[in-house]
């Protein structure tokens, strides 16, 4: 088993080459003067439609995600429970599927309350 | 290295390589290696010049076809002009960050094909967690494409990159649960054994979970109608809207990288990957992978783009509930109706997709261009 490990990690190594060669390209090219590079400040400035840009980008940024994260983080959990259980679901029989369902069924609680609590909409 | 060689000698001799692969380790990683970077990149070339020229035909206009017989050198032809344009970053812009994105966005999806049976045995890795390591691998992509739009230093990006992460946050867990029925009817996570347990397509037995994954898959790999990251009409290009050349292209390729492993996923998780009457098993691959990749550029031609309160709340309201209760479904019949003909649960479960969908359907309207959820 560990081997095949050993097969991705080494895929990974020529995954991880393959894209910096790929991106190394170009400045190669550069060097031999077939890339131009020729940046001038208007060039190189942030595209806004032609518009100058406002203020900086890196602000704090209200976006609502914490609901949807809070939620997800609970949702993942099951899903990371619900795997190892339907492999042997075939052996456990009818007491892990009712086990699961009260699982289930104690998430879905929380869902329900964040529903009607209105975090489920994109305001 | 010297922890590993027990384990190596071990493998070369017995079972854990697949039987009817002859040669040892290295031979068996260097051949995959080559098939695995072959079909990736030759599939993404013909994948773009046939979507290309298919949309071109849905828009009732000719699409490429100066470059070569057909314009079938187009995808040549891009790569050639990507490569000899200037590269250009946001003065503003973090530099380092900006560069590395397109890596961090492009080797992940590339890793997905590692586990990606193309015939019997014939996979690069046979982990016994496969499915599970396909979903963790792919959702590393998204962190790539927020490197981008932050470095960027673009509203625009950051606004595009924003609406992936949220929506690949959403779109996650329906798309776990669809895959925990798939795995509920095989009882393995390893991808040979979930074909091997196809003697009928797991798209009969599992309908509404095929619907399911498949929606959520759209969603995560940002294909229309959930491309709100690169929404043309609103944010410019989203968060590759920086980007020139070479790493334009990158972003490009992690596009249709993306597309064909979802299409990969879906023939081995539904379609029976590689099993098919006649023609010799690979090439059963490729027609399944090849049909899925149509399906999902026909959606493209056909469906207009959703709105991103409109993309969440299918998340969380519709696709979620759906796949608990697939889930639940499909438990009982494994416990319930442990022998009985594949058939009644075929039926059984097409009963029940077709009372769902028409039932969730009434509830959730999205009448009227306004969202009345």
């Amino acid at each position: 088993m560990l081997a095949n490990y050993g097969y991705i990690g080494l895929f990974l190594l020529v995954a991880i080459f393959f894209a910096v060669s790929t991106l190394l390209l170009p400045p190669t090219l550069r060097r031999l003067g077939i890339v131009p590079r020729k940046p001038n400040p208007v060039k190189t400035s942030t595209f806004e439609c032609g518009m100058q840009t406002i203020g900086k980008t890196w602000v704090q940024f209200n976006f609502r995600y914490y609901f949807y994260a809070l939620l997800f983080i609970a949702l993942d959990v099951l899903a990371i429970f619900l795997y190892p259980w339907a492999v042997e679901l075939r052996e456990l029989g009818a007491s892990a599927l009712i086990m699961v369902v009260i699982l289930i069924f104690i998430i879905l609680v929380g869902y329900i309350y964040a529903w009607r609590k209105k975090v489920l909409e994109w305001k | 290295m010297a922890i590993y060689s027990p384990g190596l000698s071990v493998l070369s001799q017995n079972a854990a390589l697949p039987p009817d692969w002859p040669g040892g380790y290295w031979l068996h990683w260097l051949v995959f290696v080559v098939i695995i970077m072959t079909f990736v990149l030759a599939s993404i070339m013909g994948f773009i010049y046939f979507e290309r020229r298919g949309i071109g035909r849905f828009q009732v206009r000719l699409g490429p076809n100066r470059t070569g017989p057909f314009g079938i050198l187009q995808p040549v032809a891009d790569a050639i002009k990507v490569l000899l344009k200037e590269d250009i970053v946001p003065a503003k812009g973090d530099r380092i960050v900006h560069w590395l994105a397109p890596v961090v966005a492009f080797v992940p999806v590339l890793l997905i094909f590692a586990v990606v049976p193309f015939g019997g045995g014939a996979l690069l890795a046979d982990l016994n967690i496969g499915i599970l390591y396909v979903v963790a691998v792919s959702s590393v992509t998204v962190v790539g494409v927020f490197m981008a739009g932050w470095a960027s230093n673009n509203k625009y990006s950051l606004l595009g990159a924003m609406r992936d992460v949220a929506q690949v946050v959403s779109y996650e867990i329906p798309l776990l649960l669809s895959i925990v029925g798939v795995v509920l009817l095989t009882g393995s996570l390893s991808m040979i054994k979930i074909v091997a347990a196809q003697d009928l397509p797991f798209i009969l037995l599992q309908p509404l979970g095929f619907l399911i994954f498949f929606m959520a898959a759209l969603a995560e790999i940002n294909r229309t109608p959930f491309d709100l990251l690169e929404a043309e009409s609103e944010i410019v290009a989203g968060f590759h809207t920086e980007y020139s050349g070479m790493k334009f292209a990158m972003f490009y390729l992690v596009e249709y990288a993306e597309v064909l492993a979802i299409s990969a996923i879906i023939t081995t998780l539904f379609l029976g990957g590689w099993r098919g009457p006649l023609l010799p098993p690979f090439v059963w691959f490729l027609i399944k992978v090849f049909g899925v990749f149509f399906f999902i550029f026909w959606i493209r031609s056909t469906i207009p783009r959703l709105r991103i309160d409109q993309v969440m709340a299918f998340a969380w309201k519709a696709l979620l509930p759906l796949a608990l209760l697939n889930l639940v479904v499909t438990g009982i019949e494994i416990v319930a109706l442990p022998a009985i003909s594949p058939w009644v649960i075929i039926l059984i479960n097409l009963g029940v997709l077709a009372v769902l969908v028409v039932v969730w359907s009434r509830f959730f309207k999205l009448g009227g261009g306004r969202v009345a959820v």
